[in-house]
């Protein structure tokens, strides 16, 4: 259960750079709801994300994970409650470290970590078979670098790894947009399979309006650091592609209009 | 011969410098130069120490401790005042200068008279040996003294050495690798980056300082230059040991990492030997890690020219 209160946040503030990413974004979501999150290019999307995984901390408002306040966690103590993936296929995984190091690490997530083996022969085979149903044929290169695979073999890994350990919420950032079209549906798939059987509290931000279209429950579209639609249950399954351009095209067009009005207004009174 | 034995000591004895440097350089890519200030400090409090006749196993941890202390304290100022790391490194050296002359009391505390651990191990090894008479090695005679400091500072360099092996495949050693591959990621996974660095470099630190300790007692005495330049030595070795066995795996960078450290030692042993004159010394090191950090990129860049050449 993740709750979002009037959250704001400006970058820059005070110089000509001024960003106002977020401005009172609210937006609660129940455990198993699969929100996908669209928007266009500054529209907010990714700055939300990393404000509900810690990476920056708001300005303003509050956000409330499984009944914490977390507003003011820092990233690593909020890492016990959600698992991450990153657009980049390299921020998810330690390159030099072999997969079952990466695995291992994985499942100590927001746990303490003392001075036990971190790799075990019972661990070393329970990864084996988690990293079997990715079918990618890693299961024998166990002990092989992480920094040798492809990138949409690393996101899988990094997929499995935010998993494994069972997450309150789930964050997906473009996790798909680095990769090449036949790793990028792999890669889906495996996150509406994973997402579907754990029964996960998801938030995935996508640039592909397939994507948004065909995966989860519930859609919502951010424009100008704030919310300005949310399709949800029956609507949400009824929507299609064009649907959503359409809507795009909307926003685009109301924009135009706001900076030709300002135009004018500035030649007639400035 | 006692040359030989000589610089095989010095060199385990810096090996562990080689290894506090390999955790901070290649584990945490962290450039810390803290250690030419901790290890005079393991130096001057295991001398302080030894000179009030504390026990000089106790001493030599109290080495340990102060490195320990010193590597946690340029943690802080780079992870939690983020402070750039080479000058968190140089502000916290900087202060250890006077730190340790007021831990010695002046800039020079010879032991040559007090029990340090070479007694310990000269006196375990007449009983071993049955009395003290030079050992014949291969023909050559080698006092009891020098043979047991060796035999001594082997078994401590190997307790050090499988130490870390075991460590850094710990739950936590293994985060503080992976802390140093991908920050992102580990704090993502819960781990805080900023506290892995700070036992890191403790870590690191301690292992520096327990180097200054040994070293201070093998060579007889501690001085408040007896630091300079070993972030630079503990580089050379980290380097020549990579050259010897590659960087495959965490066990055969740890060996390299002595390995190098030994025959450093020794090479400088036979240049000096040769007629080099020790004021050289420094420049020398510096300019071989110079050659070293830039070689390889040279003859890549020349083997893919030729390769072009050849293409085209």
């Amino acid at each position: 259960m993740l709750e979002i209160r009037q959250v704001r946040k400006v970058f820059h503030r005070g110089t000509p750079n001024e960003v106002r990413a977020l401005q009172g974004v609210d937006l609660a979501t129940k455990g198993e709801s699969f929100v996908v999150v669209i928007g266009t290019n500054g529209s907010g999307k990714t700055t939300l994300l990393n404000a509900v995984a810690g990476t920056i901390i708001v300005d303003s408002g509050s956000i409330f994970l499984d009944g914490n306040d977390i507003t003011r966690w820092p990233e690593h103590r909020r890492a016990k409650l959600i698992g991450r993936v990153f657009q980049n296929p390299f921020s998810g995984t330690a390159p030099h470290m072999t997969i079952a190091e990466n695995l291992a690490l994985a499942i100590c997530r927001g746990r303490g970590r003392g001075l036990g083996w971190a790799l075990s022969k019972g661990s070393l085979s329970a990864f084996r078979d988690r990293v079997r149903q990715l079918n990618m044929g890693l299961e024998n290169r166990l002990d092989g670098p992480i920094g040798t695979l492809s990138g949409g073999q690393r996101q899988a890994l990094t997929l499995l790894m935010a998993t494994c350990l069972r997450p309150q919420l789930l964050l997906l950032d473009e996790h798909t947009a680095a990769l090449d079209p036949k790793s990028a549906e792999q890669v889906i798939e495996l996150t509406a399979q994973i997402v579907q059987r754990e029964k996960l509290n998801t938030l995935m931000v996508t640039h592909s309006m397939r994507h948004a279209v065909n995966l989860g429950n519930r859609l919502i579209m951010m424009n100008h650091g704030e919310i300005i639609q949310d399709f949800q249950g029956a609507e949400k399954r009824r929507l299609r592609v064009d649907d959503l351009m359409i809507r795009f095209d909307e926003v685009r067009r109301a924009e135009q209009l706001d900076e030709s009005a300002a135009q004018m207004l500035e030649l007639l009174y400035v | 011969m006692s040359l030989l034995i000589g610089a095989l000591t010095i060199g385990l004895i810096l090996s562990l410098l080689a290894l506090g440097v390999f955790i901070s350089f290649r584990i945490f890519e962290f450039p810390d130069i803290t250690a030419d200030g901790s290890s005079t400090l393991g130096a001057a409090v295991a001398a302080a120490l030894i000179v009030n006749g504390s026990n000089p196993a106790l001493a030599t941890a109290a080495g340990f401790a102060a490195g320990f202390v010193a590597g946690s304290v340029t943690g802080v100022l780079a992870a939690k005042f983020k402070i750039n790391g080479l000058l968190s490194g140089i502000l916290v050296m900087t202060g250890l200068y006077s730190v340790n002359l007021h831990i010695m009391g002046r800039s020079n505390v010879p032991l040559f008279s007090s029990i340090t651990l070479s007694t310990y191990a000269q006196g375990a090894g007449a009983k071993f040996l049955g009395g003290s008479e030079p050992l014949n090695i291969l023909g050559w005679e080698v006092s009891v003294l020098d043979a047991s400091t060796l035999v001594l500072v082997f078994l401590s360099i190997a307790l050090v050495g499988a130490g870390l092996y075991w460590f850094f495949q710990t739950n936590l050693g293994t985060a503080m690798r992976a802390t140093g591959d991908n920050s992102q990621m580990i704090r993502a996974l819960g781990v805080s980056d900023e506290n892995m660095i700070i036992l890191g470099l403790a870590v690191s630190n301690g292992l520096i300082g327990l180097a200054g300790a040994f070293l201070a007692q093998y060579q007889g005495f501690a001085d408040v230059q007896m630091g300079i330049g070993m972030v630079v030595w503990g580089l050379a070795s980290v380097i020549i040991g990579e050259a010897l066995v590659g960087s495959r795996s965490l066990g055969l960078m740890i060996v390299g990492a002595v390995m190098g450290s030994v025959l450093f030692r020794l090479l400088v042993a036979i240049a000096l030997r040769l007629g080099l004159n020790p004021n050289d010394l420094k420049l020398i090191t510096a300019a071989f890690v110079f050659v070293a950090l830039v070689l390889p990129g040279m003859v890549n860049r020349l083997k893919s020219r030729t390769i072009g050449h050849s293409r085209a």
